[in-house]
């Protein structure tokens, strides 16, 4: 490395243009991005959805599918043209000097291979014997923190976890200390408390071996705790770019400004007045945009950013910012509108909902699942039950038990202090109608080959008996409810965006009037200028409509915003179960603790609480409190050997764990780590 | 400036130009898929190649030069092709040419009717089993495998015999033959739906249906086979294909029409004997077996490129 004036970026993009060829005609999807990352940096790329980040990615990669185009621009890694490499020198550029990781690691893996193979693989193709390739690879899963590399070698990819095939990935791609590491959302897919040890992981690597690192990412929390640089990415252009700390505490582009103030911020309530929200959508790719690309959604836009790109302005020193009116970004209006009251919860009244010890047992491969293993809760009418958990803790099977989607092992569900029939098919058209679903993925949720006059008309009738003309009437106040244009009945969901596909969903769901409606994760597969929009719209049509909620989401954020009530589940089994404020304040449940610890944060004060290991098998519980295995405040035998009773330690809040509430208190007020 | 407070409307702000992400995409996106289809070279091919059958077919009479049946021409005997009888004469002195054209007929006749059974037959089977799963799924499925166990010629006399009445012995009818092809092509079109049909149960809009209510026939009939659909055009295109040749092969094994009537298959039979010396009366009805399979399977292929990306 030579130690010139102007050292060589192991990143460069010059004026990247990169377009789609679809139906016979280019679409643009990336245009005159240009960024530098130096050796040593980690430098952040966020945006939404479809604004042209894996294009970047793949571009750099040379693995652009094959109608996609570098139109114009040039890209180098290292002082390469990565452009102009041809056959024998492209496979040397993807051997010694670029790695990717993806976001998905079990397909990056090799499902029919061991471990060891596709690991010493990559230390043969550069020349290691197979003896020494192997002794390296062992090497390199010793560096990915995984304890028992001989034993990982030996396993093929699907009998690992989704956090320890993603190490094994990011070992892969260290393994030929590449001058450039292309990170495409390594954890998304990942649950909060694996993706911070994996992130933890990363940051870690990177500063060992100085790589020059591009981190994509969706979730600004995510690259705020990893990058010192970022670039926010809308429509195929790099709007803004600066460190860090100009993007998260700074933004000088609306977009930027918009997309921060739509994430539920730290301990924001539905009380506190409703999320901003982004109007609008981001442009179809191959959209002519003479001016500005945000044009269509920014509320500062004037004529000049109709008729005239923005060129990017120098907003700091080295902060760039492609809006004409930057220096008025910050005031960006906020959305003011008022919402009707909120329902009043009356806490004495016999609840709406009365669950009583559901469970269920899955048989899989001759074992018994304990997927949920006797949950009690009570819900009153208009108000919300969050339930938090990692994958795999017993959420949705919940919300199907008690649906009756799926008939549970044991256990009541009581409405209006009814019991109603265990199966789907057992209850009544009423009953059905009174509790509904809204999913969470809403291009499953409805069938795309049916328009929303349909879905909803079919809805009406099974639900309440409504045809003709009635019914029509009907499906125009729904779409009203969930804010859609009436000529959105006419649609079919492919011709709507993810939003208005998931309004629909909720229209759907408050067609027959419903007295609880189940939100399965209802805007984790939306970007979060969506998911805000949705939200306000939940919580509109509860203080309309009264209507209780079951609010499931891996994001505590969100859960915080919505829930009135919490309950922590963890292998099936209720962990803590009390008001949203005592649930986000300490003293926590340890595992409450953990899972509030692990939310990614810019903050470098934001010490963590670190869980090891995996979420134990539902099939093989641990013995005594089931969060013993992981627990970082664990007593010691007791834990191992008695189950906690769920008790109630104050004013209704229940929680599970052998640690008094006073001394939990004393050790939480003591930063963690510190703590046994 | 307006915005919409919403956040989502489709209405875009007045002044703005209006976002491509519009309630039409979905039907411009169907125009650009027939025009890439009209654009596809192997598409207008297959078609042309079709059509022209179609119309030997419907419109034979005027076509043939002469009568396929009954014209004995030049000496009476096989005569190769000349400048009056292009495709030559076979051995009872018919114009092999004006048998070629009307002999299309009969297989284009009885090789749509087949697609249709097999096709109707195969996914309502499909669905069942994709839909059920289980118990349904693994009975159904294992008789679809003994099906398929038993060689095309003996299902065809099975089915024959069945079809025909006890005094007539094995008659064979365009409908008939129809049927034992449709449902010889019934086990396959029912595995490819189910692995369809597989797919969407598990699809959460199912869950939704039977949350309010509904019952297993409108299940299959009303939410998931509209999503199959492609799947079942690509699938038929293929059958379609299988089917002219299945024809042509049971009329080559004199399960087809009987002589005198113009059939390729047939025709073959009758003349491949003589391949040798009298080439020109085999090779001529083989070359519009395969001019037509081959059409109809660039037709396919092209419907799979464009519906299947």
């Amino acid at each position: 490395m030579s130690a010139g004036v102007t050292p060589v970026p192991a990143l460069e993009l010059r004026d990247l243009d990169i377009a789609y060829r679809v139906r016979g005609r280019n679409r643009e999807v990336v245009r005159t991005v240009s960024l530098a990352v130096q050796e040593g940096e980690c430098y952040g790329l966020v945006g939404e959805s479809g604004c042209g980040k894996s294009t970047v990615a793949l571009a750099i990669a040379r693995y652009l599918p094959s109608n996609g185009i570098v139109t114009g621009g040039g890209v180098s890694v290292a002082g390469t043209d990565v452009l102009a490499l041809r056959g024998e020198e492209m496979r040397a550029y993807h051997r010694d000097t670029f790695s990717m990781v993806y976001q998905n690691p079990g397909t990056a893996l090799n499902p029919t291979l061991r471990v060891s193979r596709q690991l010493t693989e990559v230390f043969e193709l550069r020349g290691a014997s197979r003896s020494q390739a192997t002794v390296r690879a062992i090497d390199a899963l010793m560096e990915v923190k995984i304890a028992d590399p001989a034993s990982v070698m030996k396993r093929y990819p699907h009998q690992l976890s989704g956090g320890m095939q993603q190490r094994v990935v990011i070992a892969m791609a260290l393994a030929t200390d590449p001058k450039l590491l292309v990170l495409d959302e390594p954890t998304t897919g990942l649950d909060a408390t694996v993706e911070a040890e994996v992130l933890d992981l990363i940051s870690e690597l990177q500063k060992r071996h100085h790589t020059a690192v591009l981190f994509i990412s969706h979730n600004l929390g995510v690259i705020g705790k990893m990058c010192r640089r970022v670039g926010v990415l809308y429509a195929g252009q790099l709007v803004e770019e600066g460190t860090v700390d100009d993007i998260l505490q700074k933004a000088r582009h609306p977009y930027t400004v918009g997309l921060l103030r739509c994430i539920p911020q730290r301990g924001r309530r539905k009380q506190d007045g409703r999320l901003d929200t982004i109007p609008g959508f981001l442009p179809e790719i191959g959209t002519h945009l003479p001016g500005c690309v945000f044009v269509h959604r920014c509320a500062l836009a004037e004529e000049i950013c109709r008729e005239q790109r923005p060129e990017p302005f120098q907003v700091g020193e080295q902060h760039t910012s492609r809006c004409f009116f930057h220096e008025k970004a910050a005031t960006l209006p906020r959305d003011t509108a008022e919402r009707g009251a909120l329902p009043v919860v009356d806490r004495a009244a016999e609840p709406l909902l009365r669950i009583e010890d559901l469970a269920m047992t899955f048989r899989q491969d001759g074992h018994d699942i304990y997927a949920l293993a006797g949950v009690s809760a009570t819900l009153q009418a208009g108000e919300t039950l969050g339930l938090v958990g990692e994958s795999g803790s017993g959420k949705t099977t919940f919300a199907r038990a008690l649906l009756g989607i799926i008939e549970p092992t044991r256990g009541s569900v009581a409405v209006d202090g009814r019991e109603l029939p265990s199966n789907l098919s057992g209850r009544t058209s009423s009953d059905v109608a009174s509790m509904q679903i809204v999913f969470q993925n809403p291009d499953s949720a409805l069938n795309r080959r049916h328009r929303v006059s349909r879905l909803l008309a079919r809805s009406l009738k099974k639900l309440l008996g409504l045809t003709g003309a009635k019914a029509e009437q009907r499906a125009h106040e729904l779409i009203d409810d969930v804010r859609l244009p009436q000529r959105a009945l006419a649609a079919r969901p492919t011709q709507l965006s993810g939003g208005q596909k998931q309004r629909v969903a909720i229209a759907r769901a408050f067609s027959g009037e419903p007295r609880l409606v189940v939100c399965d994760e209802p805007t984790s597969a939306l970007d979060v200028s969506v998911q805000a929009a949705i939200l306000n719209l939940l919580v509109d049509l509860q203080a309309e409509h009264r209507t209780s909620y079951v609010f499931i989401s891996h994001d505590l954020g969100v859960v915080r915003y919505l829930a009135d009530r919490i309950a922590v589940l963890y292998l099936g089994r209720l962990m803590e179960l009390g008001t949203a404020h005592e649930v986000f304040e300490a003293p926590h449940h340890p595992y409450t603790e953990a899972l509030l610890s692990a939310v990614p944060s810019a903050d470098p004060s934001h010490a963590r609480i670190k869980l090891s290991g995996d979420i134990p098998s539902a099939a093989n519980p641990p013995s005594g409190c089931v969060f013993q295995t992981r627990c970082p405040r664990k007593l010691g035998a007791i834990c191992e050997d008695v189950e906690p009773p769920l008790a109630d330690v104050g004013g209704g809040r229940l929680m599970s764990c052998h640690i008094p509430l006073e001394e939990l208190r004393r050790i939480q007020a003591t930063p963690p780590g510190t703590a046994p | 400036m307006s915005v919409d407070a919403s956040g989502l409307a489709i209405v875009p702000a007045p002044d703005a130009p209006r976002p491509e992400t519009s309630l039409d995409s979905r039907s411009r996106v169907r125009r650009e898929t027939i025009k890439q289809l009209v654009k596809s070279p192997t598409f207008l091919i297959g078609v042309a190649v079709v059509l022209f059958w179609i119309l030997c077919a419907f419109f034979s009479d005027a076509i043939v030069p002469h009568d396929p049946i009954n014209d004995s021409l030049g000496a009476g005997t096989s005569a190769a092709p000349s400048s009056s009888y292009w495709f030559g004469l076979d051995e009872q002195g018919r114009d092999v040419f004006s048998r070629v054209i009307a002999g299309s007929a009969n297989i284009l006749k009885v090789a749509p009717l087949a697609t249709a059974i097999g096709i109707g037959l195969g996914t309502l089977l499909g669905l069942v089993m994709g839909y059920f799963r289980g118990w349904t799924d693994n009975v159904i499925g294992r008789i679809i495998d003994a099906v398929l166990a038993i060689p095309l010629i003996v299902f065809a006399i099975l089915i024959l015999t069945a079809l025909s009445g006890q005094s007539e012995g094995i008659t064979v009818t365009p409908l008939r033959l129809a049927i034992v092809i449709g449902l010889a092509f019934t086990p396959p079109v029912a595995r490819t739906v189910r692995a369809a049909a597989l797919a969407e149960r598990d699809l959460d809009y199912v869950q939704a249906a039977k949350l309010r209510g509904e019952l297993a026939p409108y299940i299959m009939l009303a939410e998931i086979l509209p999503n199959v659909v492609p799947t079942i055009i690509v699938e038929a295109t293929v059958r379609l294909g299988y089917a002219i040749f299945t024809a042509a092969t049971l009329a080559f094994l004199s399960y087809g029409v009987q002589p005198p009537t113009p059939d390729w298959g047939l025709n073959i039979a009758e003349q491949y004997q003589n391949v040798s010396f009298a080439w020109w009366e085999s090779i001529f009805p083989a070359l519009a077996i395969a001019s037509l399979v081959v059409a109809v399977n660039l037709i396919a292929d092209a419907v799979q490129q464009v519906l299947e990306g």
